[in-house]
C-alpha cells in the first residue's frame, strides 16, 4: 500500500513531534519506536511506564435487549454472565471453527463495548451483524481514539489526574474524567505489565496523549516494544499466532470458553472445538526458547528428532528474557514442556526446547 | 587510517595493503535498530561480490549482509559475539563484521565514496 493511502490515528502529527519512525501497520501508518529504540522503550516499560498509540483498533458499541446473547452466537466467551464494570478477552468464530479474530468485551450495564483488532474489524463488524436479532444493533466508533498506558508505575501516575483509577482490578472497566477529558478506563492491556486502555474522543486524544505523556516515569512507546512485550508475555497477536485455520482449543486458549459454554456448544464453530477438547487437538500453541543468543523468527520450520512438527509463529528477542523468545505450534506429541526441539533457521538446525508461557511473569492488579 | 568506500546495500569497505575490513554503515545501523546477535562468515571461505555472507539480527528483524567484494574471508569480529551491541555504537570502529584479503583494489576504488554515498542516502528519503 503506498504511503498516501494509509490511514492515520488522531495522534499523528504528536508522533511526528515525538520522532516516531512511522511504518504501514493494517492499513494506518504508526510509529514502530521513537528515537530511544525498541529495546529501551520495551525496558521502560517493564521498569516504569510506556504510552501506546493504539487507535488503529476497531472500538464498537453492541446495544439493545439481547446483545450479549448475540453476541454468543459468534463467541464461546460467557458474555451474558460479564458483569457491569467488568471486560472480558475472547475469540470470534468461524463457520468452521477457526478464530475470525481475537476481542475484548466490556459490560458498560446499558451496552456492551468491543475492542477489535485494526487488521479485522472489517470482517468482524458484518459477522457481528449477521447473528444480531432485531433490536440489537452494533455502532463502530471510529471517531475514538484508544490509548494504552503500561507498566507498573502506569496506574500510580494517571491517579494524580483521577484517583479512582488506582481501585479498579484487572479487567475493571469504568468511565473516568482524566484532565478533564471523559474517558472509558479498562485496567488491562497487551504487555503483561499493570496498565490501563482509555478510549476517548479522537479530538481529545492529542490534548490527553500529552498530559499522560507529561506524568512522571512517562515515555512514549511503539509497536516494536508492544510486540516483544506481548510476545514475553505470550499473548498471541492476530495474523501471526491466530488466524482462520487456528481453533481456540489448538491455540490454547480454551480457558476464554465459558464453562457453561462448554457445555452447552451453542456457538458458531463450535464441533470442531467439541471435538479437539475430546479427542486433542492435533497441534497446539506453545512457548519456544531457543538455545544461545540467536533469535528464530515466525515462519521457522520446528523440528523433534529429524521430523518437521510445526513452526514458530512469532519469534524474536526479549529484550527483558535477554534471551531469544517465540511461540509456535507443533504436533500435540512434541507439546510437553522441555521436549527438544530443532529450530530450522536459514536453513541450520538451532537447538531449542518448548518452554512454559508467559517467558515474563504477568503483573496484573488482580 | 585509509578513507571508507560505500556500497548501495549499506556496507562501508575499509582497504589497508590487500585487506579489506567491511561492516555497515551508521545509517544500516540507524534503521535496523538494536542488534541483538550477528550471524560472522567462517575464516577462509571465498565470497563472491554481492554473496549474502553475514545476517545481523536487530529486535524488530533479521537482515543479510553481502560481501562488498570478491575475496577471502581472513577474520571475522569475535567482539560482536559477546557484545552485538558495538554494531550501534560504533558501526564504523569496533562494531566491523570481517576482514576480506585477495581483494581487488580497482573494484574498491570503483565503490561510492563519502560524499557519493551520503547523497545516495538523501536520495533513499
Amino acid at each position: 500500500m503506498a504511503e498516501s493511502e494509509l490511514l492515520e490515528t488522531p495522534l499523528a502529527s504528536l508522533h511526528r513531534e515525538l520522532g516516531g519512525r512511522m511504518v504501514p501497520f493494517a492499513g494506518y501508518a504508526m510509529p514502530v519506536q521513537y528515537p530511544a529504540g525498541i529495546l529501551t522503550e520495551h525496558l521502560h516499560v517493564r521498569a516504569s511506564a510506556g504510552l501506546f498509540d493504539v487507535s488503529h483498533m476497531g472500538q464498537a458499541e453492541l446495544l439493545g435487549e439481547g446483545a450479549a446473547a448475540a453476541l454468543e452466537k459468534l463467541t464461546p466467551a460467557d458474555v451474558q454472565g460479564l458483569k457491569p464494570g467488568r471486560q472480558r478477552y475472547g475469540v470470534l468464530m468461524t463457520e468452521t471453527g477457526g478464530i475470525l479474530d481475537d476481542f475484548m468485551v466490556a459490560n458498560r450495564g446499558d451496552r456492551l463495548f468491543l475492542v477489535l483488532n485494526a487488521s479485522r474489524k472489517h470482517l468482524d463488524i458484518p459477522a457481528i451483524e449477521a447473528v444480531l436479532p432485531s433490536g440489537v444493533t452494533l455502532r463502530p466508533l471510529p471517531d475514538r481514539a484508544l490509548i494504552a498506558l503500561q507498566g507498573p508505575q502506569a496506574v500510580a501516575a494517571l491517579a494524580t489526574l483521577a484517583p479512582g483509577i488506582a481501585t479498579m482490578k484487572f479487567m475493571d472497566f469504568a468511565e473516568h474524567s482524566i484532565a478533564g477529558v471523559n474517558c472509558l478506563v479498562s485496567r488491562s492491556g497487551y504487555t503483561g505489565e499493570d496498565g490501563v486502555e482509555i478510549s476517548v474522543p479522537a479530538e481529545q486524544a492529542d490534548m490527553l496523549a500529552k498530559a499522560l505523556l507529561a506524568l512522571p516515569g512517562v515515555q512514549p512507546a511503539g509497536l516494536g516494544a508492544r510486540d516483544s512485550l506481548r510476545l514475553e508475555a505470550g499473548l498471541c497477536l492476530y495474523g501471526n499466532d491466530l488466524d482462520e485455520t487456528t481453533s481456540p482449543v489448538e491455540a490454547n486458549l480454551v480457558w476464554t470458553m465459558g464453562k457453561r459454554r462448554r457445555m452447552a456448544w451453542d456457538f458458531q464453530g463450535a464441533e470442531r472445538c467439541r471435538a479437539e477438547l475430546d479427542n486433542g487437538p492435533s497441534r497446539l500453541r506453545i512457548g519456544i526458547q531457543p538455545e544461545g543468543r540467536q533469535p528464530a523468527r515466525g515462519h521457522t520450520p520446528v523440528q523433534a528428532g529429524g521430523q518437521v512438527v510445526g513452526e514458530i509463529t512469532s519469534g524474536g528477542f526479549g529484550p527483558s528474557a535477554n534471551a531469544p523468545v517465540a511461540m509456535g505450534y507443533v504436533a500435540r506429541g512434541a507439546a510437553a514442556d522441555g521436549t527438544a526441539l530443532e529450530l530450522m533457521v536459514r536453513g541450520k538446525a538451532l537447538p531449542g526446547r518448548v518452554a512454559a508461557l508467559p517467558f515474563i511473569p504477568h503483573r496484573y492488579a488482580r | 587510517m585509509a578513507e571508507l568506500r560505500f556500497t548501495k546495500d549499506h556496507e562501508w569497505v575499509r582497504l589497508e595493503g590487500d585487506t579489506a575490513t567491511v561492516g555497515i554503515t551508521d545509517h544500516a545501523q540507524n534503521a535496523l535498530g538494536d542488534v541483538v546477535f550477528v550471524d560472522l562468515p567462517e575464516a577462509g571461505r571465498d565470497v563472491t561480490e554481492g554473496e549474502a555472507c553475514a545476517v545481523v539480527e536487530s529486535v524488530k528483524a533479521a537482515s543479510d549482509v553481502y560481501a562488498p567484494l570478491a575475496g577471502r574471508i581472513a577474520e571475522s569480529n569475535a567482539a560482536l559475539g559477546e557484545n552485538p551491541a558495538l554494531i550501534n555504537s560504533d558501526p564504523t570502529g569496533e562494531g566491523w563484521f570481517f576482514k576480506l584479503t585477495a581483494v581487488d583494489a580497482a573494484a574498491v576504488a570503483a565503490l561510492m565514496d563519502e560524499a557519493a554515498y551520503a547523497a545516495f542516502v538523501d536520495g533513499l528519503a
